[in-house]
This record gives structure tokens, C-alpha cells and sequence, in this order.
């Protein structure tokens, strides 16, 4: 009985730049990353931002202009595609129209000299993994779309890859079934113990799957944590507005002490951690929608603020707040708040609600 | 992995290409006489000590040829990268010393000495007269120049020239090499041979006065003189061609795509029938019907009582012709073009308030700007090149394909001056594919989405679409005339003097009797066809691979010099056969590639006059195979040969066959380039049929065409049974799946992959 195991191994980009052809921007600049082995990564950016480009370097489809690339500690930077021990699942699922579903699932397992037996075994226990046994025979066209997306990624299963890449594998499939794929995915990924990089433009889908961030923005990584670093601490306001929602005001940071940094915003005075590179003089501040309090207005320690619109949607309410460093979102749960429109309120701060942020 | 590949000590695809050099080195005769080629006789021949047919070894040994010596020491180098892995820089660097000098010296040695001993003056002034000569490469040079082009690109291949893929590095090199060596080597010697005098020197002077003579460009037709130059005949000709076929093409496909016509199939099967006809059989018909003894010309003079005249021969039956001829051409490219037109576009005109006029106007047309484009470029290179009808039909206006073919075979043999007139003609054609690029380069917009496009195509307007049927209708008309014309005027015996129907023709050409040997084919023809049919199946998969391959690495590999390669291998589809031909006959009569006379020339002519054809069908279908199929192979271990081969090539069997087809077609029906390569043992029908028009003797030629076509209709159809196509029963509407569009479906499919015969 073939069962399909994890030869997971780490992923690790030093200094790695890539420039195509005669274009003059690169479309990743020096990068440098560590993914550890049996772990769910996912590169989240903007469109445009250099994430196919990354996660084509690791496959070896692309070839890094220069820096090095370590798949399991062994250097792979001029290594082609094929001889690296990478699958990657494709966008467009990229099945062989013109073969079966067993025979794009048995495709790679042919070029890897395993016996014939075994072929068709892994490529069996493959198939059973997705939960599409009985599907061998069909041509990809008879599939609906999750299905085709699941034979892709028991085609790369079936490799036992050291590294399994997966390009925005949701964004042909409809709303409903994203989040079960997803799901699915995920599954296999901590069942196997699988190393996998996952590229997304959705931060949610990068939150709910994901062991760790690395967020991406104009070809370099703008940060690289957990999901909850990346929501509580975002490092800087691309990260904190690409990330949910931020408020960003400008401060100042008037000294750092044991790490707890006195940061004065406006006429407030406001004690948080200090981040590392904090330095007294100019900062900004990002806090969630959800963290600022809204309070009667001229309550002790709160901005001033006018309301302009509150929208009620539901779960939550909604406001814009005019204050004297712009607008503010602000969303409060108790439906029942009794703000309205045009009146003044106090913004209050809680205690890890803002967070300092380099520019 | 779990199963790791066994590495060798020695690289299997280096191992390969030493092997195959050493063999053709020290096994197989290094020159290559006539018989040497095809057969096995040379075995027999004294062989391996017989310098001519010795292999290079043996030869050295022996002491002669000793400048042969240097390339064997070569080929052993490879082995000494025994135990090198082919990230080992020395193992690249020492290959592509090796392929590098290898070659350099091969071909020097090649060119440099040949039937007379040293070709060049400045070896003489070195190294003394050399009293030993050279004939041209046999087998045993073919396999080691082989051998040492694949050993360099292995070298480059691993020292990482496009990502380290020997196949796609091996492959490039490959086509560069044939390409430089069959279509750029001919025309350069060409152009020097444009410089040589009748005694033999060099002399720019006399190539100005031959250039610029009155022959060429004068106007007497202007100043009421009898004739003008036959360069301004064949442009004002090839301008009036392309223009007239560009626009009924453009009404052709109005008609089947906007006017709710529900014969369109029908009018795609009649479209088939012009391109697998010999150009000039366009022409006999004409004469049939409009010379002297023609139908309608007797029959218009008995009615008004008028002498008949030859009003036909010259501009005006040249104009018919080839018109009917290269229509269907301009009507394939152009129904690509206007089906590419996204109906979306146009029914946001519309919304916009433009009227169906309008829209047509303001959107449509312009958007099928660059196919018009394209559609004159091939009618005008068309009747450039177009041999066959001036010869049957030019009567006194002399146009430069004839008149280069009379250089090289008339009394005069003038080498110097074929290559002059075959000069003006390149740069005719060179002129026009450059503009043409030039001009659509600026304006190419691509409206075909990858996603499926919903809405209709609006209608013409009225008034517009009557004045399309009207004159779609006279053309079709027309050309039902001359189909059937040809098949009648094969039963007639003396046509426009005695029409008694008979078999006579026939029989004469393709008689079939037994006699004590078995089968005897005593027809006239039979020799001549078995040739033609011969030469056509060896070239046309040779030009599908070759072409194919070509396809692929210009849609799916990115390296350096992409565009020049590009460049390089369409050029040839803007070079008329005459003009190879000639260059052929030029370059490959003397050491180190003999070719004249031999079947191999008239294959290597059809190849790389062809190949844009395989090239083009493989361009269009490939683009239409998403990359990301490729990418997934390459990811899941199959090297990128295996991709081609398991992913791509299933994928392409519409492009393979379509590509097979014209091929062969082109090889069945070419006459310009054939007409300069045929020799008496390699004669080729459309040659033969040609010299039986100039011995009037019309009913066999006629009877001849009529057969061929019929045999090309069912080639077409065997070769579409053989390739078949396995439904990979993609539905149709689902848009967001590139690889939609590869069912089986001609010849529609492959439109801009072909130009007539020529
Ligand atoms: N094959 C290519 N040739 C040239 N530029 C490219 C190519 N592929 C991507 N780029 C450019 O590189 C940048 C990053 O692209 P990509 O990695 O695809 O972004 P993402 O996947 O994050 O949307 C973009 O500016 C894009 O235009
Ligand atoms: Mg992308």
C-alpha cells in the first residue's frame, strides 16, 4: 500500500534579485528569506509586487538574476525546474487536456524511475488523498472546477516534494468553495507535514491558512511575522493598511524608556512598546478601527472629533470621525452606541490599540 | 525523492554526440559521390582504403587528406570530461572549445579547399598550390559537422545559456546552422556571384551598368515606346494583384462572417481546391478559354464577326490568373482578421450610436487593418514570385521570375546576370516584408482575448451586402468555369479544333501495362510523378518538424537574439523560389556541399522555402496551449524534450497536420524553385507538365494537372485519417481554458500559414 509522504525541507533566499530581460525595475530586489521546513508560508502583496516571480524562482521556472536560493540547504540557484524536487500548482490547474485524470496524476511519478507498479499505486493513494477515487478516467474537461483543482494538487502530492508551491490556487473557484478548498489544503499541509508556499493577493485567505506572513509590496518583503504579528504590530503602514484597516497618525515620540516609548498625538500622552529602529522625534501611529473607544465628548485622555457619517451594517456600527489629523474609521460593537451624526465625541485609546510604525 | 537517478560518469548526451562523430569519422566515407548517399554500395566499393569512398580516418592513415587529422584528435577530447559533472565549469568550457574550433576548422578546411585545390588566393599565396582536391562532404562530414554543432551547444547548454536546457540550447543551434546554411549561405554566394563577369573577375562597374540597365528599369511604355523595364512590370503587376486579391478576399469574408451567408462551408471547401492547383494550371485554363483557339474568343469573334487576338497574353490574362490563384490565399488570412474582430467592440460602437455603417468604418475596419496588411503582403510576394503563369500567359510583357530562368537556361547562361534580376526581386519582396513589419508594428492590436467572447458579428448594411454577393457570387462563378474547363478540356482531343471527347491524354500520360517483369508503368508521366510524390512525403515532415520545433522555440523559450532568429528563419517566406533556385544552383554546384542533380537538393529547396508555412501553423497553435501546461510538466520532473514530446506535440496534431498538409502541397504544386533543380533523373511534375505546355501539347498537360489535384485532394484526406485527433472534448464556451481551440478543422485553421505554390 503506497501511502503519500513529506520529504519537506526549507526554503531559503539570500540577497536574491530578479530583472527581466531588458526591463530596467526589478521585479523582486533583494530579497532574502527563510521558510522552515514542514511549514504553511504564504507570500501576500498587492498585484504586481514580484509574488509569482518569487514563488517561480523557487520552482526554478525562473532563474534568479542574482542572489542565491537554498531548497533543504543545498544551493538549487542555476538548478532548471525539472531537477529540482519542487511541484508547484498552477493557477489555471495547467491539467493536460489531452490526457486522463490518472494519467496527469501518474505524469511526474514516470519521470522519477519508479517502477511501473508503483506509479499506478501512489498515483491511487493520491487520488484517494483528494477524495476523487473513483475519477481516474475521466478527461480534465469532464471536471468541474474543484474537482480539476484537486487532480492538480494530487499531481504534485503524489512527487512527494520537498516544496509545494500553489500560485492564487482559489481565484478560479467561486466564492463558496474557496473557503473549503482552503481548508482542504490546509489539511493536507499539517496532515503531511508539507512545506508550502502559498501566494495570495487576499489578506484574509492569507490570515485563516498560514503559519506565517511574508508580505510583499514594489518587489520587497514589507514585513514577515505571523498572522497575528502582522495584525498587531504591523511595521509599517503599507502592512497595517494592506492588513485589515488602520488608522495612521502622525506623532511624536517624545523618549523611549525600558522599551515603553512615551508617544505624544496631539494633545494625548501615550504610553506603548517600542518598536526596534523607534528613535524620539516624528512617528505614526496605526490603530485598528475596532480598537479606538468612542467616548462622550471632552472625556479625559481622548481626541477630539466630529462625527460625519455612522452607518449601521449589521453585526457593527461604523463611523467617520473628522479630527484634527484627518479622518478616522472607527467601527464600535454595541449597536446601541448613542452617537449620531454631527456630534462630538472623544477618541480613546486603549492599551494595545495603537501601534508604533516606521514610515 | 525516493528513487534518486543513477548519475554516470560520463554525460549521456555528450557520450551521444562523440559517439556519432567517431562513427562518422572513422565508419562512413567523409565524401559523398553520387551513390554513396542512398546506398549501401560504396561497401563494396573498396571501401575503407579507396579514397573515395574512405572514411576520414582511413584516409589519414594513409597519409592523404591530412588536414582531416585535427578533427579526429577533437572528437577524443570529450571523453577526457570523464567523471565530470556538467556543473563543472571545465566540462562546459571545454566543449565549447572543442565545438567551437571543431567547426571553425571544419568548414575552412571545407570551403577553403575544394575541386581545384586551395579556393582562395590568399591560401594559395601562404601555403603554395596545393595539388590534392576535394569533392563535396558525404556522410561521414555530415555526421561529424553534426557532432561538433550539438558538443558546442551541450558546452553552452551547460554552462547555463538559457537556463542550462540542452535540448532548447541544442535545438536553437540546430536551426540556426540549417537555417545559415541553406537559405543565407545560397544567397550570399548569390550576391557575389552578382559581382563575377562573364570571364570570371571581379567587377563592380559592369554590375551597375547590368543593375541599372535599360532592360531592367526603362519606360518606354510611358513615352509610347513598345515596352517597359521587366522590373517596373513585374511591381506594377504585383502592386494591382495584391490590391485586387486584398479586397475580394476582404468581401469573401464579409460575406461568411456578416451577412448571415449559411454556405460559408461551402465556399471554405472551393477555397481548397486554387491552393492544391499548380499555379500555371490557372493559366492554361485561361488560355482555354480566352487565347487564341479559346472558347469565349471564338465565340465572341463569330458572333461580331471580329478576328480573334491575343488580348489575353500579357498584363491582362496575367491579372486573371493570378488573381484566381491567390485569392482564397487573402480570403483565409483576412476571415482570420475579421472573425478575430471582438463583437463586443462592435456592439459598443453600436450602443454608442454609431449606425451598422458606422461602426463598420470607425471599428471594424480599422481593427482589421494589420490583416489587410498581411493579406497584400502575400498576394504581391505571390505574384512576385510567380513563375509558372508568366511562362504559359506573359506573352511580350516580361516579368523578372521568366526572365531570370532565361538567364540561367537560355542561350546566354548568364550566372551573373540571373543573380542581378534575382537581386532586384529579393529586394522587392525583402522591401515589401519590411514595410509591412515596420508598419505593423506601430499599429498591432491584438483583439482576440483569451476569454470567450459572447455577442454576434452585426450584419453589413444592405446595400453593401448585395455589392458583396454580387461580386463573390461572379468570382465563384468564374472559378466553377475553370474547374470545370480543366476537367473537360483533359477529355477533349485537340481543344479549339476537334472536341471529340477521349481518354487519349490519360492513357499516353499514365498507361499501365504488364509485361514478363510484372508491372510495367508506361505512361509518359509516371516517372516524373512517382519523383514528385517521392520528394513531396520525404519533405513535408522534415518541414513540419523542422518548422514546428522553430514554433517552439519562438513561443515558448526566451534567450538572447530571439528577434534576429525570428527574423531569420520568416525571411525565407519572403524570398521567391525563383530567387532559391537560382541561389541554389549557385551555391551547392561545387565542394563542400554538391548537391545539383541529386533528389536531395530539390528536398533541401522545399524544406526552408517551406518551413515559414510549418512555423506559422506552429506559432498559431501553440500561443493557443496555455505556458502554465509546460511549466506544470517541467515542475513535475519531465525535462523540457519530454514536455515537448508528451505535452505539447499531443496538443498540436491540428498544427502537425496542417503544417504536413501544405508542406506537402507546396511540394506537390512549387515550379519556381524546381524549375532551376530538376535533372533528368530527378524530373518533377509541375517541370514536366511546363515543358509539355511549351511543346503545345496541352491535353497531357492538362490531363496531368487534373490527376495531380485529384491526388493531392486525397493525400489531404489520408494524412487527415493518419493524424486523427482524439477528442479532448474541451467545451467550447468555456472561455477561461486557453487550450480550447484544438480540434481538428481545415483548412480555416491554419490561415496565415500558407502561400501558393509559387
Ligand atoms: N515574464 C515577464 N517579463 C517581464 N516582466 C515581468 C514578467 N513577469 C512579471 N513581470 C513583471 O514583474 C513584476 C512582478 O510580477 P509578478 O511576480 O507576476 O507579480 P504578482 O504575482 O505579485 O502579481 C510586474 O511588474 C510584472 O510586470
Ligand atoms: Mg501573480
Amino acid at each position: 500500500m503506497a501511502e503519500i509522504k513529506s520529504n519537506a525541507a526549507s526554503v531559503e533566499f539570500r540577497g536574491v534579485t530578479k530583472i527581466y530581460g531588458r526591463s530596467k525595475v526589478p521585479a523582486v530586489n533583494d530579497i532574502s528569506l527563510h521558510i522552515e521546513a514542514g511549514k504553511l508560508v504564504t507570500l501576500l502583496g498587492p498585484s504586481g509586487c514580484g509574488k509569482t516571480t518569487t514563488l517561480r524562482m523557487i520552482a526554478g521556472l525562473e532563474m534568479a538574476t542574482s542572489g542565491q536560493i537554498l531548497i533543504g540547504g543545498a544551493d538549487v540557484t542555476r538548478l532548471p525546474a525539472t531537477d529540482r524536487d519542487v511541484s508547484m500548482v498552477f493557477q489555471s490547474y495547467a491539467l493536460f487536456p489531452h490526457m486522463t485524470v490518472d494519467e496527469n496524476v501518474r505524469y511526474g511519478l514516470r519521470f522519477s524511475g519508479f517502477p511501473k507498479k508503483e506509479v499506478i499505486e501512489r498515483a491511487r493513494a493520491g487520488l484517494e488523498l483528494v477524495g476523487l477515487s473513483g475519477y481516474g478516467d475521466r478527461l480534465p474537461s469532464q471536471l468541474s472546477g474543484g474537482q480539476q483543482q484537486r487532480v492538480a494538487v494530487a499531481r504534485a502530492l503524489v512527487l512527494e516534494p520537498q516544496v509545494l508551491l500553489f500560485d492564487e490556487p482559489l481565484s478560479n473557484l467561486d466564492a463558496k468553495l474557496r473557503r473549503h478548498v482552503r481548508e482542504e489544503i490546509r489539511d493536507i499541509q499539517q496532515k503531511l507535514g508539507l512545506t508550502v508556499v502559498y501566494v495570495t493577493h487576499d489578506q484574509e485567505e492569507a490570515l485563516a491558512v498560514s503559519d506565517r506572513i511574508i508580505v510583499m509590496n514594489n518587489a520587497v518583503i514589507a514585513q514577515d511575522g505571523t498572522p497575528r504579528d502582522l495584525y498587531d504590530a504591523p511595521a509599517n503602514a503599507f502592512v497595517a493598511d494592506f492588513i485589515g484597516e488602520a488608522n495612521i497618525f502622525p506623532c511624536t515620540i517624545e523618549s523611549i524608556e525600558n522599551g515603553v516609548a512615551s508617544v505624544r498625538l496631539g494633545a494625548l500622552t501615550i504610553s506603548l512598546p517600542g518598536r526596534g529602529g523607534s528613535t524620539p522625534g516624528p512617528a505614526k501611529l496605526a490603530v485598528r478601527p475596532g480598537r479606538i473607544v468612542l467616548h462622550p465628548a471632552g472625556a479625559a485622555d481622548t481626541l477630539p472629533g466630529t462625527i460625519q457619517k455612522a452607518t449601521y451594517v449589521g453585526s457593527h456600527l461604523e463611523f467617520m470621525i473628522e479630527t484634527e489629523f484627518g479622518e478616522a474609521f472607527v467601527t464600535a460593537p454595541d449597536v446601541d452606541a448613542p452617537f449620531k451624526a454631527g456630534q462630538t465625541v472623544g477618541l480613546g485609546f486603549p492599551p494595545r490599540g495603537p501601534v508604533l510604525i516606521g514610515n | 525523492m525516493s528513487v534518486t537517478k543513477r548519475t554516470p560518469s560520463l554525460h549521456p548526451t555528450l557520450v551521444l554526440w562523440a559517439t556519432v562523430g567517431l562513427v562518422g569519422y572513422c565508419l562512413l566515407p567523409w565524401y559523398g559521390l553520387r551513390d554513396n548517399f542512398f546506398t549501401f554500395s560504396w561497401l563494396l566499393d573498396g571501401w575503407p582504403l579507396k579514397g573515395s569512398v574512405a572514411p576520414a580516418l582511413f584516409l589519414v592513415l594513409q597519409g592523404e587528406k591530412l588536414w582531416l587529422a585535427p578533427i579526429g584528435i577533437l572528437l577524443l577530447v570529450p571523453f577526457f570530461l570523464w567523471g565530470r559533472k556538467k556543473t563543472d565549469p571545465l566540462f562546459g568550457s571545454l566543449l565549447i572549445a572543442v565545438g567551437v574550433v571543431g567547426l571553425a576548422w571544419f568548414l575552412l578546411q571545407g570551403f577553403g579547399i575544394g575541386l581545384r585545390g586551395f579556393s582562395w588566393e590568399w591560401l594559395k599565396a601562404i601555403f603554395g598550390d596545393l595539388k590534392i582536391r576535394q569533392f563535396g562532404m558525404g556522410w561521414g562530414a555530415v555526421l561529424v559537422g553534426t557532432a561538433l554543432l550539438f558538443l558546442l551547444t551541450l558546452g553552452l547548454a551547460a554552462r547555463g545559456a538559457v537556463g542550462g536546457d540542452e535540448f532548447v540550447v541544442g535545438s536553437i543551434g540546430f536551426v540556426i546552422a540549417t537555417v545559415g546554411l541553406f537559405i543565407f549561405m545560397p544567397i550570399l554566394q548569390m550576391l557575389a556571384s552578382a559581382l563575377v563577369t562573364q570571364d570570371g573577375d571581379y567587377s563592380l562597374s559592369v554590375f551597375f551598368q547590368k543593375l541599372f540597365s535599360d532592360r531592367l528599369w526603362g519606360i518606354g511604355c510611358l513615352t509610347g515606346g513598345p515596352r517597359c523595364g521587366v522590373a517596373w512590370n513585374s511591381l506594377f503587376l504585383a502592386v494591382l494583384v495584391g490590391v485586387i486579391t486584398t479586397l475580394l478576399g476582404l468581401v469573401f469574408a464579409l460575406m461568411v462572417t456578416r451577412t448571415g451567408f449559411r454556405y460559408g462551408a461551402v465556399l471554405r471547401a472551393l477555397t481548397v481546391l486554387p491552393i492544391i492547383t499548380p499555379p500555371f494550371v490557372i493559366g492554361l485554363a485561361i488560355i482555354l478559354l480566352f487565347g487564341l483557339s479559346g472558347f469565349f474568343t471564338q465565340a465572341f469573334a463569330e458572333l461580331f464577326g471580329v478576328q480573334p487576338t491575343r488580348w489575353v497574353y500579357g498584363l491582362p490574362g496575367l491579372l486573371i490568373a493570378q488573381t484566381l490563384a491567390f485569392t482564397p490565399i487573402a480570403f483565409l488570412v483576412m476571415i482570420g482578421v475579421v472573425e478575430g474582430v471582438s463583437p463586443s467592440m462592435e456592439e459598443a460602437a453600436q450602443t454608442l450610436r454609431a449606425n451598422r455603417w458606422q461602426t463598420f468604418v470607425t471599428v471594424s475596419l480599422p481593427l482589421m487593418r494589420p490583416g489587410l496588411a498581411n493579406a497584400f503582403l502575400l498576394g504581391f510576394i505571390e505574384s512576385m514570385a510567380d513563375f509558372g503563369n508568366p511562362l504559359v500567359l506573359g506573352g511580350n510583357f516580361d516579368v523578372l521570375s521568366t526572365e531570370i530562368f532565361f538567364a540561367i537556361v537560355g542561350a546566354q547562361y548568364d550566372q551573373a546576370q540571373a543573380a542581378i534580376l534575382a537581386l532586384v526581386l529579393l529586394f522587392f519582396t525583402l522591401g515589401a516584408f519590411y514595410a509591412q513589419r515596420f508598419w505593423l508594428g506601430k499599429k498591432s492590436y491584438t483583439t482576440v482575448s483569451g476569454k470567450g467572447d459572447a455577442g454576434v458579428h452585426p450584419h453589413l448594411p444592405p446595400a453593401f451586402r448585395n455589392t458583396v454577393y454580387g461580386v463573390a457570387g461572379f468570382w465563384t462563378i468564374f472559378t466553377l468555369i475553370i474547374y470545370v474547363t480543366i476537367f473537360y478540356a483533359s477529355f477533349v482531343k485537340l481543344w479549339g479544333v476537334d472536341f471529340t471527347l477521349t481518354v487519349d491524354h490519360y492513357v499516353k500520360a499514365f498507361a499501365v501495362s504488364w509485361n514478363e517483369f510484372g508491372l510495367h508503368w508506361r505512361g509518359s508521366a509516371w516517372s516524373s510523378f512517382w519523383t514528385t510524390m517521392e520528394i513531396a512525403l520525404i519533405s513535408a515532415p522534415l518541414t513540419a518538424g523542422i518548422g514546428l520545433i522553430t514554433a517552439y522555440l519562438l513561443v515558448r523559450q526566451d534567450f538572447a537574439g530571439k528577434q534576429a532568429f525570428e527574423f531569420g528563419t520568416m525571411l525565407s517566406f519572403a524570398i521567391p523560389g525563383t530567387v532559391i533556385g537560382v541561389s541554389y544552383v549557385i551555391a551547392f554546384n561545387v565542394p563542400p556541399i554538391e548537391l545539383t542533380g541529386t533528389g536531395i537538393i530539390l528536398v533541401l529547396s522545399f524544406i526552408f522555402r517551406n518551413m515559414p508555412v510549418g512555423v506559422r501553423a506552429g506559432v498559431a497553435s501553440m500561443s493557443q496551449i496555455d505556458r502554465s501546461l509546460d511549466e506544470s510538466s517541467l515542475t513535475l520532473g519531465a525535462n523540457s524534450w519530454q514536455t515537448f514530446r508528451k505535452v505539447i506535440l499531443p496538443l498540436l496534431r491540428p498544427a502537425i497536420l496542417a503544417a504536413l498538409v501544405y508542406s506537402f502541397v507546396r511540394a506537390m504544386t512549387a515550379i519556381s524553385a524546381v524549375i532551376f533543380l530538376v535533372s533528368a533523373q530527378y524530373d518533377m511534375s509541375t517541370s514536366y507538365i511546363v515543358g509539355r505546355v511549351e511543346n503545345n501539347e496541352y491535353g497531357i498537360a492538362i490531363a496531368y494537372s487534373a490527376v495531380l489535384i485529384a491526388v493531392m485532394l486525397a493525400v489531404i484526406g489520408i494524412m487527415q485519417l493518419i493524424v486523427g485527433s482524439r477528442d479532448i472534448g474541451r467545451r467550447r464556451e468555456d472561455g477561461n481554458l486557453s487550450q480550447s481551440r484544438t480540434n481538428v478543422d481545415l483548412p480555416g485553421r491554419g490561415q496565415p500559414a500558407l502561400t501558393g505554390g509559387g
